[in-house]
């Protein structure tokens, strides 16, 4: 038996191509579904995102079962047979248990760190259950993978800081205020971005939202949106008096916020600090006002400056998860070790208590003249010999051992008490 | 016995820095609050070392620089606890305590002296005195570090440059408002310390002031924090002003603190404690007869 996953990501192939593979999979309504049972999948669990997809099983006969699938996916996708895939990989055993790993910890993601694909994952198992394509070994792995990506979570630092222009501004504003409730926010100009950026603080619960903008009307209907208030570009010395935080995203050529009136504005609010975001290209404010106390300037350039540096913090903390995961795939491995001897187990213990049973009626006359005491007795040191006879070999079978050791152990155990036969009617 | 309870303190202060230190590297939260509990024990053993002391000679234990360097950074540690509890930030025990321990160690190093002093050190609003002016000073002490947190952290945003230390200060917001509270609080504090000192004077030397050098530099560092104060209430001073400012008043106190005591002449200094100073000799009849 063996674990094997196949599938294509975005780092591996076109969109078009998981496109047409994802259609091609579903053609005939869910995968599960339509595939449970097929090429000799003992287990399945179909994951498909707009990332990848993928599919993860196990089968007794793996080679074929690759050949099998890959000559579906082959047709699927419309291409003609025995040329080899485009973009598709194939793991198995340590590789694909550790391709899952990282995947549901979000370490193979285009964002590393992304919270949804776990989600994601979690989603393709509810229906991998539902339609009963999961067994004891889709089961565990899967419970694994979504504990190895939570302990990935809380150990490493690949879900902190922000990683989107929006999400920076927020988490530098919490530098500044600590808390941003009950925080007043001017934005100058309605672009996208801004809508983006108010849209994140107002998450946070900013207490209020000013909209000022050259066309008034677009200023009232972003205020309403947000119950904030419009203004005109006139008015927005007076709400500098107010707002805590200001992005700035004009389309103006010139600048429109300049370092004396800002530092006059400073005066009369009593040094309450003033966070500017500026977002616009060309830049809306004039960059000295930086130096004045209390007021903070990022421009767009500083906080993709700040993403940058995040993301590759991140890529930095993934290497320290790789070190989880393989802890991880030790762990696992020691598990599926020991269900792997647990047939030969099971088949030896079976064929022990038919030699009993068989002997118990030959020497069935024998017996007749015995006590019901008697014969529990007998029937109890028949049992007691099975448990010793059976001890050494089944500790022989489950002493840790490298793979093919392993499989050299149950080919010996079941070769000595000639288990073949027993096996294969299981 | 105060003597053991000191090293016990001290022991336990070395501790929780260490633990301390290594939350602000690790950024492992149980080793904070480990480490605060830590504080905690030391600063009861350090009470009741000093409160031994006090109950056997009568008054605080301030009269050499091991004494007074112990006091003071009791006084820290107890500031830094209440703070703790009340603010919640545990970062600030990284360099609360390690500043702590390094006043006890010295204090440690220095001989432990236990012989007669002065009577006139006997008298209660001496202890105000000494209390209230060593409460303010641990109170300071936090609003010095306060203001150096605050410079590192301003620093970063507005180069925009972000080392290790970003994500480790709390925001400037929450930095300005410990420095501002400790400023509040602390004031009262140090007035009420120069006000009993003022009444003691007065009470044993028969006059409110004498120009004693080290009531003139406390005088120039209740001046800097009154400033201060003045500033933030009215004109709004706040962020990297209030935090430079505090930075040098407690740089001013801790000059009059040791200056006052050991570099300048006056009656403030430790010398002058000692029953057999040399102004006291010479007013005391029949020691020339057995010279």
């Amino acid at each position: 038996m063996e674990i094997v996953l196949i599938g294509v990501n975005h780092k591996s192939a076109p969109v078009e191509l998981r496109e047409r593979l994802s259609g091609f999979l579903t053609l005939n309504g869910p995968a599960h579904a339509s595939l449970k049972g097929q090429f000799g999948l003992k287990e399945a669990l179909f994951l498909n995102t707009c990332n990848r997809v993928e599919i993860l099983f196990t089968s007794d006969l793996p080679d074929q079962t690759i050949e099998d699938m890959k000559a579906f996916w082959s047709n699927g996708i419309v291409q003609a047979p025995g040329v080899p895939l485009p973009g598709f990989y194939i793991y198995r055993n340590e590789e694909a248990v550790c391709h899952l790993f990282r995947v549901a910890a979000s370490l193979d993601s285009m964002v590393i760190g992304e919270p949804q694909i776990l989600g994601q994952i979690k989603e393709a198992y509810r229906q991998a259950v539902d339609h009963r394509t999961t067994g004891v070994i889709l089961n565990r792995l899967l419970h694994k993978a979504f504990s190895v990506a939570k302990r990935i979570r809380t150990e490493t630092g690949i879900a902190s800081h922000a990683v989107s222009v929006s999400f920076a501004a927020v988490e530098l504003g919490k530098k500044i205020f600590q808390d941003l409730a009950g925080k007043k926010v001017l934005l100058i100009g309605a672009g996208e971005m801004a809508e983006l950026a108010a849209e994140h603080l107002l998450n946070n619960k900013v207490q209020q939202i000013m909209v000022a903008n050259r066309t008034l009307e677009r200023a009232l209907e972003m205020a309403k949106r947000w119950h904030g208030r419009a203004l005109s570009l006139e008015e927005i010395s007076t709400a500098l008096m107010e707002a805590d935080i200001v992005i700035s995203s004009t389309g103006a050529p010139e600048t429109i916020l300049f370092y004396p009136e800002v530092k006059a504005i400073m005066k009369q609010r009593r040094q309450r600090p003033l966070f500017f975001i500026d977002i616009a290209v060309p830049r809306d404010i004039d960059p000295k006002i930086n130096e004045i106390d209390n007021v903070y300037l990022y421009d767009i350039d500083d906080l993709q400056g700040i993403v940058a540096q995040n993301i590759a913090e991140r890529k930095q903390e993934a290497l320290q998860a790789e070190r989880i995961i393989q802890e991880e795939w030790i762990k696992f491995r020691s598990w599926l070790e020991g269900i792997e001897v647990v047939p030969t187990i099971l088949a030896l213990r079976k064929k022990m208590e038919d030699i009993q049973q068989g002997e118990w009626k030959k020497a069935g006359a024998a017996l007749q003249g015995l006590s019901p005491e008697q014969l529990k007795a007998v029937e109890i040191m028949a049992q007691s010999i099975i448990n010793k006879v059976l001890h050494d070999p089944i500790t022989y079978l489950k002493e840790q051992l490298a793979e093919d050791k392993k499989n050299e152990k149950i080919d010996q155990i079941q070769k000595i008490f000639n288990l073949i036969e027993g096996m294969e009617v299981d | 016995m105060d003597l053991f309870f000191f090293k016990c303190a001290l022991s336990l202060y070395l501790l929780g820095s260490l633990g301390y230190i290594l939350f602000i590297i690790l950024q492992r939260k149980p080793l904070a609050r480990i480490s605060y509990g830590v504080l905690w024990v030391g600063f009861l053993s350090h009470s009741l070392s000093i409160g031994l002391w006090s109950m056997q000679h009568g008054y605080f234990p301030v009269h050499s620089l091991r004494e007074a360097l112990s006091f003071f950074a009791w006084a820290i540690i107890g500031v830094y606890l209440l703070i703790q509890w009340r603010f919640n930030i545990l970062v600030l025990g990284s360099f609360l305590s390690p500043l702590a321990s390094v006043m006890m160690i010295s204090s440690s190093f220095l001989p432990y002296q236990n012989e007669a002093v002065n009577p006139l050190i006997r008298n209660l609003w001496l202890m105000i005195h000494i209390g209230t002016i060593f409460v303010g000073n641990g109170i300071f002490a936090v609003a010095f570090l306060a203001g150096i947190m605050y410079l590192i952290q301003e620093r970063q945003i507005k180069s925009k440059q972000f080392g290790p230390f970003y994500h480790r200060l709390p925001s400037l917001e929450v930095l300005d408002s410990l420095n501002y509270n400790c400023l509040i609080l602390g004031f009262p504090f140090l007035t009420l310390g120069m006000l009993s000192g003022a009444v003691f004077a007065q009470y044993t030397l028969g006059t409110f002031w004498r120009w004693d050098p080290k009531e003139v530099w406390s005088l120039i560092t209740w001046l800097i924090y009154a400033v201060l104060l003045h500033g933030r209430l009215t004109t709004g001073w706040r962020g990297r002003r209030s935090a430079m400012i505090s930075i040098i008043g407690f740089l001013v106190l801790i000059f009059s603190f040791l200056g006052g005591n050991i570099l300048l002449k006056g009656y403030h200094s430790f010398s002058a404690f000692k029953d057999s100073g040399p102004e006291v000799r010479h007013t005391e009849p029949g020691k020339g007869i057995h010279n």
